[in-house]
């Protein structure tokens, strides 16, 4: 393979990490956890394709709507039952309990499906292109149209509308925002909702790349994406963008010509560089220190 | 207008507002003083939501309030000018005025209009990141993001904090200004000679307690007033 073509496809996979960050950064920025659960969201999702479409039959179209409803619903729920009670808690208690909502999840598909993967169906069937020797593969093209389309419409959302806005508010000054008439707990209930389902878009075009789905393959791109999202500043969204597209390049390239079986300890091993040189990450703002 | 009785605030095991009870009644301007320390900024955390009192009852136009949610408060028409102003410092200008709209919706580009006209110097920044401001501008925007609610209760903390003395002038006509289109006021002030000075009524409070109550010029006559916070004479 040429390097243009390894770079496109590190440039897929690295639009696939971003949407997982994305859920942790913007879930970071404005509950102010970790949700290490994040990751199992994408295996959910991926699970609930193989499902409607595999054994029941259902068009592909049918398994995307039905993931993503899922996830959101259970994003929320999670949110509701193990986060929210903890609204005031120390941070421990929040991580620890994140990763035994994690825990949860895993071994929920495990009882559900087995520990031997499924193969996930073929959604969707988009023709490679030629462009005289470069291939450019059907799953990195659909990867990255939707994923551009997914990006520039959350930045215009954030941005532009009132629940956008409200976001930022509360995710800048918690306390100040609730001043505001600004209802915290429903603006993290749609933060949830929001990363849930880009979890699950994220879930079916990682189903579609690698083609098989099992209990624990949401852990990996999972930490991967929050690998992503401290890469470019934990909090910001256009960082999780950036951090998870040059991760996938570099995990893609890092594979191609030195090693496959290093390749996540180069990854890493980036992420532990970029943080001594700049530890808020690539787009990261200094923490404003509380009075 | 607004009725706190008896209310008592926990920090943990600080027992930090001990047995307040005070009124403000429609159009009047109130100011609470007391040292740094004393539980200002603690009462009206209180009143808005943002803490809770284990004890008495918060009266706002007539309906119990004490156990209602901040963000519930805005609609019924109480803002709330928190302490060090509280802006949105990674938003414009603009956009922190329309976080002050946020449960009204209508009207959005009028009302900032008239935010602007009693803050040229807010036009001129609309759409200025709010970190990049100067303080008095800073104050002028947490006051003008508050007003877009078209409060009937403007509650203030310290809006003269950390401001030169000739911009503290300026917020306090903004105050009196605010005050003649019908908004009454619960001014919380370390500057004790500028909020008596404008206030029909003001109360003390010392650790917590308080422990005297008049009008504006009572208390600014009064000797115990005068040797604690306006600096002897
Ligand atoms: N978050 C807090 N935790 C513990 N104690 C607090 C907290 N905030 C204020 N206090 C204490 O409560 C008392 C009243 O504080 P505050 O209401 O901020 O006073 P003021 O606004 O009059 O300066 C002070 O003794 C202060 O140390
Ligand atoms: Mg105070």
């Amino acid at each position: 393979m040429s390097f243009l073509s390894n770079f496109i496809s590190g440039l897929s996979l690295g639009s696939i990490y971003a949407l997982i960050a994305l859920g942790y950064t913007m879930v970071y920025g404005i509950a102010k956890m970790l949700n290490f659960a994040h990751g199992d969201v994408i295996m959910v999702g991926a699970f609930t394709v193989i499902v409607v479409v595999n054994s029941l039959g259902l068009p592909g179209v049918v398994g995307i709507l039905a993931s993503v409803l899922i996830c959101v619903l259970m994003g929320v729920t999670i949110e509701r039952i193990a986060y929210k009670p903890l609204r005031s808690s120390p941070p421990l208690s929040v991580l620890i309990t994140a990763i035994g909502v994690s825990y949860f999840l895993q071994s929920l598909a495990l009882l559900i499906f087995g520990s031997t993967q499924k193969s996930f169906p073929k959604v969707f069937t988009v023709a490679p292109v030629h462009l005289g020797e470069l291939t450019i593969k059907g799953e990195s093209i659909e990867t990255l149209a939707v994923t551009t389309v997914i990006m520039v419409g959350l930045t215009l959302f954030i941005n532009k509308t009132k629940m956008g806005k409200a976001m930022r508010a509360v995710s800048e000054d918690r306390e100040a925002a609730e001043l505001m008439g600004i209802s915290v707990n429903r603006t993290i209930t749609v933060t949830f909702a929001i990363g849930s389902a880009l979890a699950a878009v994220a879930g079916l075009f990682f189903g579609a790349t690698y083609g098989f789905i099992g209990p624990y393959s949401g852990a990996m791109p999972g930490i991967k994406a929050f690998v992503a999202a401290v890469f470019g500043g934990i909090g910001s969204i256009p960082g999780a963008m950036l951090g998870g597209i040059l991760l996938g390049i570099i995990e893609n390239l890092a594979k191609a010509y030195i090693s496959t079986e290093l390749s996540d300890a180069i990854v890493f091993g980036v992420l532990v560089l970029v943080l001594l040189v700049k530890p808020t990450g690539l787009l990261g703002k200094k923490i404003n220190e509380k009075v | 207008m607004l009725k706190v009785e008896n209310i008592n605030v926990y920090y943990g095991q600080i027992h930090a507002i001990k047995d307040v009870s005070f009124e403000v009644k429609p159009g009047e301007i109130v100011s609470l003083i007391g040292a740094n320390g004393a539980g200002k900024s603690t009462i009206l955390k209180t009143i808005s939501g943002l803490l809770r009192s284990k004890t008495g009852h918060i009266t706002f136009k007539g309906e119990d309030i004490s156990k209602t949610e901040a963000y519930k408060l805005v609609p019924k028409g109480l803002a709330h000018v928190p302490e060090g102003r509280r802006i949105f410092l990674q938003m414009t200008v603009k956009e922190n005025l329309e976080m002050g709209a946020y449960t009204k919706g209508e009207d959005m580009e009028k009302d900032i209009e008239s935010v602007y006209s009693h803050f040229p110097r807010l036009k001129e920044r609309q759409n200025q990141i709010a970190g990049t401001l100067s303080g008095g501008e800073q104050q002028m925007l947490a006051m003008g993001r508050a007003m877009m609610s078209h409060p009937d209760l403007l509650i203030l903390d310290e809006p003269s904090m950390g401001l030169a003395p000739i911009l503290v002038q300026g917020i306090f006509d903004i105050i009196k200004e605010f005050h003649k289109m019908g908004t009454t006021i619960l001014l919380v002030e370390q500057n004790a000679e500028m909020a008596l000075s404008i206030a029909d009524r003001a109360y003390v409070l010392e650790s917590g307690r308080i422990v005297l109550t008049g009008t504006g010029a009572e208390l600014k006559a009064s000797d115990a007033i005068k040797k604690a916070y306006l600096g002897g004479a």
